[in-house]
């Protein structure tokens, strides 16, 4: 969520003022979004409780924990590039926030495509049954969550080419940076339940 | 604005006729992917269309309004238009601004306020209906057409217990009352009004879609299986959680970071503080019914099977999800009408609010208890036995802290100088009906007198009790208190004691001989009931017309106040509140200098407290001192 209220304020909002109220409006919105992905792992859980073996009928197989597993390590290390521009940018290093923007887009974007090449090669649709609504539900809901994360960098990115983003004024980039993490918390959330456990 | 723009420039700016437009082009948009599909022979499901269609409309319709302008230039680096700004603003001032994309918290209170009374008023029609085939034994209607009059109005009742107080009087008198400009994030704000329109058309048509029999509850597999006006319902419900999830936000943000010099926390007037309990209410539990919601909807679209048992799913399951929320959405009713009540108390009886830090406690228990006891609506449902005895006793427990807000009323009126005037006398009206409300709930808690009480119209008088009682009587207080400030004018006294004392009246008629009929085994939600219960039910339908017919008091009293009523004066009521110490109506900017508070919102009577406010030549625009 970049959202910006420069101009229905005024010039008068100080700067610094803005960031706490945004900070403070990204974070209360992630505890709703912390309980939306909640209610889906709580179904998850609930239904994987009742049956009989997981997944409940035999001709349907996990994926496999090789390639999610690379992808995992993937999503973290993105979160790692995007800490790595907070900090080039809290330096005003302006091109070296630009390459860890990039490098962040890349790894996330790679992610999604592995991610929609597993989809494809799974042997289960989403109405096969508990096993494949729970599965695509919680990765489908993620993977928009990182389609989400993708763009807003995309419109970061565009504001740094334009020389719009520096030490002074990078809350949007701050807040991408949030939102990213928390997708990326989620993943792990996700990925030791529903591929690992 | 000026006069100059010919047709087409006035098109080019965002307006409603633009929004309309853009929500006809969405539509088609959004449904052409599938209209395609179709036509190359993929089988599409009608409930496709109107997912696509209804979302490409919802955007098209934001887009249209001029909602998306201002992000997309910041998003594309490009200067943003001040011009536009400034009109989005609310500084045209005429009438029109109510019917435009606007970002003053006050004209959006207004849009809020009327737009979910008009809904009142449609909702309460159709109750006349339900009352009419309830009347006598026998069915005037088709079951269907019954089931879809009955969960209409189950439905739009809820979304107006929801958001009238807190969309509409909260988002006009927080800001006042906290001493700030306008909410943190204006635009937002906009945005979670102009989201409910749309919703709330499609609920409305959904006899076009062949209703929906499930009442607002939904639950699988009934959900499931019903016609696609099931669907409309879905859509709605979702998008009106979308828009309070948003307006929680940024209700949240606001009291945080925008309360004025010397507005600290135990300074907050206490409808504030029911907000702040309520928004974040709002907050954490709403997201969780939009997931079974989407999750139903899933179902029903994409083949999903979460609730179908014969795929391993659970319905069960559905209904813990959907109480997680809508158990504390019945506090996102009741709170801001507690809060509403403690408001207009001190200033009619002429005291400092009883207990006042013990009524904010019992808000924040509230909202916490709230989350543990949503099962109790399930005790019948078949979930799990070791579940019940803690829900009942955690519900048990919920009613400690909402007596404490009762005897902080009583505790303001006892000793009080008392002023019998309108608003004051909805305050007794609460204190009765939402008394009875509360001591009937008791029964539905535990679970051997619930095990025979569920789903019978024990359990319809009991929550109309607590909602009409406890949020509608509360809205007519605050609203009758407040009307003076959004206005500018006086309400007509002696009509507004004739709407009292008539809606009153009525309303206990109405409800009260339901305790009976659900003890002598009157099933809810159904047209038809033991012919032996007619005379009682006729007695009911006439008197629940006669509510309706009160209410025609009311529309003539607002209206023709509004129109011609005295002119009111910044402080009619002599409060000492900070929104009573501007203009009525206040300014665009809300006060020319954001004030300094200096004591307590409800010091009355004592003489050594001093002003409320202090004049402030020395805090800086964004009120912090300089």
């Amino acid at each position: 969520m970049t959202v910006m209220e420069h101009a229905a304020h005024g010039p008068d909002l100080d700067p610094l003022e803005e960031r706490r109220r945004l900070v403070l409006g990204l974070r209360l919105f992630i505890l709703s979004e912390i309980m939306l992905f909640g209610a889906f792992f709580t179904a998850y859980f609930v239904l994987r409780a009742q049956a009989p073996a997981w997944p409940p009928s035999p001709e349907f197989e996990r994926p496999g924990l090789a390639l999610v597993g690379l992808n995992t390590l993937i999503l973290l290390s993105s979160s790692v590039t995007m800490q790595w521009a907070m900090t080039r940018i809290g330096r005003d290093d302006r091109a070296g926030f630009r390459r860890g923007l990039l490098a962040t887009l890349i790894l996330g974007a790679v992610f999604l495509g592995i991610q929609i090449f597993e989809f494809a090669s799974n042997g289960f649709g989403i109405s096969d049954g508990v096993f494949g609504s729970t599965f695509y539900a919680l990765t489908g809901l993620h993977g928009a969550h990182v389609l989400t994360g993708l763009l807003l960098m995309g419109v970061v990115a565009n504001r740094a080419r334009l020389g719009l983003v520096s030490r002074e004024h990078h809350t949007a980039a701050e807040l991408v940076g949030i939102y990213w993490h928390f997708v990326d918390v989620v993943w792990v959330t996700l990925f030791v339940t529903v591929y690992v456990l | 604005m000026t006069e100059s723009g010919t047709r087409m420039a006035r098109l080019r700016r965002p307006s409603l006729a633009r929004g309309i437009l853009g929500g006809l082009a969405g539509l088609v948009i959004g449904a052409l992917p599938l209209i395609v599909a179709a036509q190359l022979g993929t089988e599409i499901k009608p409930g496709g269309f109107l997912a696509l269609g209804y979302i490409g409309l919802l955007l098209g319709w934001l887009a249209g309004l001029g909602t998306f302008g201002p992000w997309a230039a910041w998003a594309l680096g490009r200067p943003v238009n001040t011009e536009d700004q400034a009109a989005a603003h609310g500084r045209g001032g005429d009438w029109t601004r109510y019917f435009r994309f606007t970002t003053d918290h006050k004209v959006i209170g207004i849009q809020y306020l009327l737009a979910f009374l008009a809904l009142f008023l449609i909702a309460g029609v159709l109750a006349m209906v339900v009352r009419l085939e309830l009347a006598q034994p026998g069915q005037i209607f088709a079951t269907d057409t019954y089931n879809t009059i009955m969960s209409t109005h189950g439905t739009l009742m809820i979304f107006v217990a929801l958001n009238t107080i807190v969309g509409g009087l909260g988002n006009y008198f927080v800001p006042l009352m906290i001493g700030a400009r306008d909410m943190a994030f204006p635009r937002l704000n906009a945005l979670s009004f102009w989201l409910v329109p749309p919703a709330l058309l499609l609920i409305l048509l959904n006899p076009l879609f062949g209703g929906f029999d499930t009442g607002w509850t939904a639950y699988p597999p009934l959900s499931r299986q019903a016609e696609l006006g099931e669907q409309a319902f879905l859509l709605t419900f979702i998008t009106i959680g979308i828009s309070s999830i948003v307006s929680a936000v940024n209700f949240l943000v606001t009291v945080a970071r925008m309360r004025t010099t010397g507005m600290s926390m135990m300074r907050l007037p206490i409808f504030v503080w029911s907000l702040l309990v309520t928004t974040a209410i709002v907050l954490v539990a709403t997201s969780v019914v939009a997931s079974a919601l989407t999750m139903s909807l899933f179902d029903r679209l994409i083949g999903t099977d979460f609730f179908r048992p014969a795929a391993g799913g659970d319905p069960i399951l559905y209904q813990h999800l959907f109480w997680f929320y809508s158990h504390p959405a019945v506090y996102v009713m009741a709170v801001p009408a507690f809060g509403a009540v403690l408001e207009v108390v001190p200033v009619f009886a002429r005291k400092p609010l009883f207990a006042y830090r013990l009524a904010v406690l019992s808000f924040v228990a509230i909202g916490v208890l709230s989350f543990m006891v949503w099962a109790h609506h399930m005790f019948v449902s078949g979930m799990a036995e070791f579940f019940h005895i803690p829900i009942m006793i955690s519900t048990e427990l919920i009613s400690v802290p909402t007596g404490i807000v009762f005897f902080s009323a009583l505790g303001t009126i006892w000793l009080g100088r008392l002023r019998f005037a309108t608003p004051m006398l909805w305050v007794f009206g609460f204190i009765w009906c939402f008394l009875i409300g509360g001591i009937t709930g008791v029964y539905l808690a535990d679970v051997p007198t619930d095990l025979v009480l569920t789903d019978t119209y024990f359990v319809v008088a009991h929550f109309h009790y607590t909602i009409v009682g406890g949020m509608i009587f509360g809205m007519f207080a605050g609203l009758t208190y407040w009307f003076p400030k959004f206005t500018g004018r006086l309400m007509s006294e002696r009509l507004g004691k004739i709407h009292f004392w008539w809606f009153t009246l009525a309303f206990n008629a109405s409800f009260m001989p339901m305790f009976w009929l659900g003890i002598q085994g009157m099933r809810r939600r159904i047209a038809d009931y033991p012919a032996e219960l007619g005379e009682l039910n006729l007695w009911a339908s006439v008197a629940a017309w006669m509510i309706g017919l009160s209410m025609l008091v009311f529309v003539y009293n607002f209206i023709r106040s509004w129109a011609r009523g005295p002119l009111a004066g910044a402080n009619p009521w002599r409060a000492r509140t900070l929104e009573w110490q501007v203009t009525s109506p206040p300014p665009v900017e809300n006060f020319e200098h954001l004030p300094v508070v200096s004591s307590g919102p409800y010091e009355y009577g004592a003489l050594a407290a001093g002003p409320a406010i202090q004049p402030t030549a020395f805090s800086g625009p964004d009120g912090r001192p300089r």
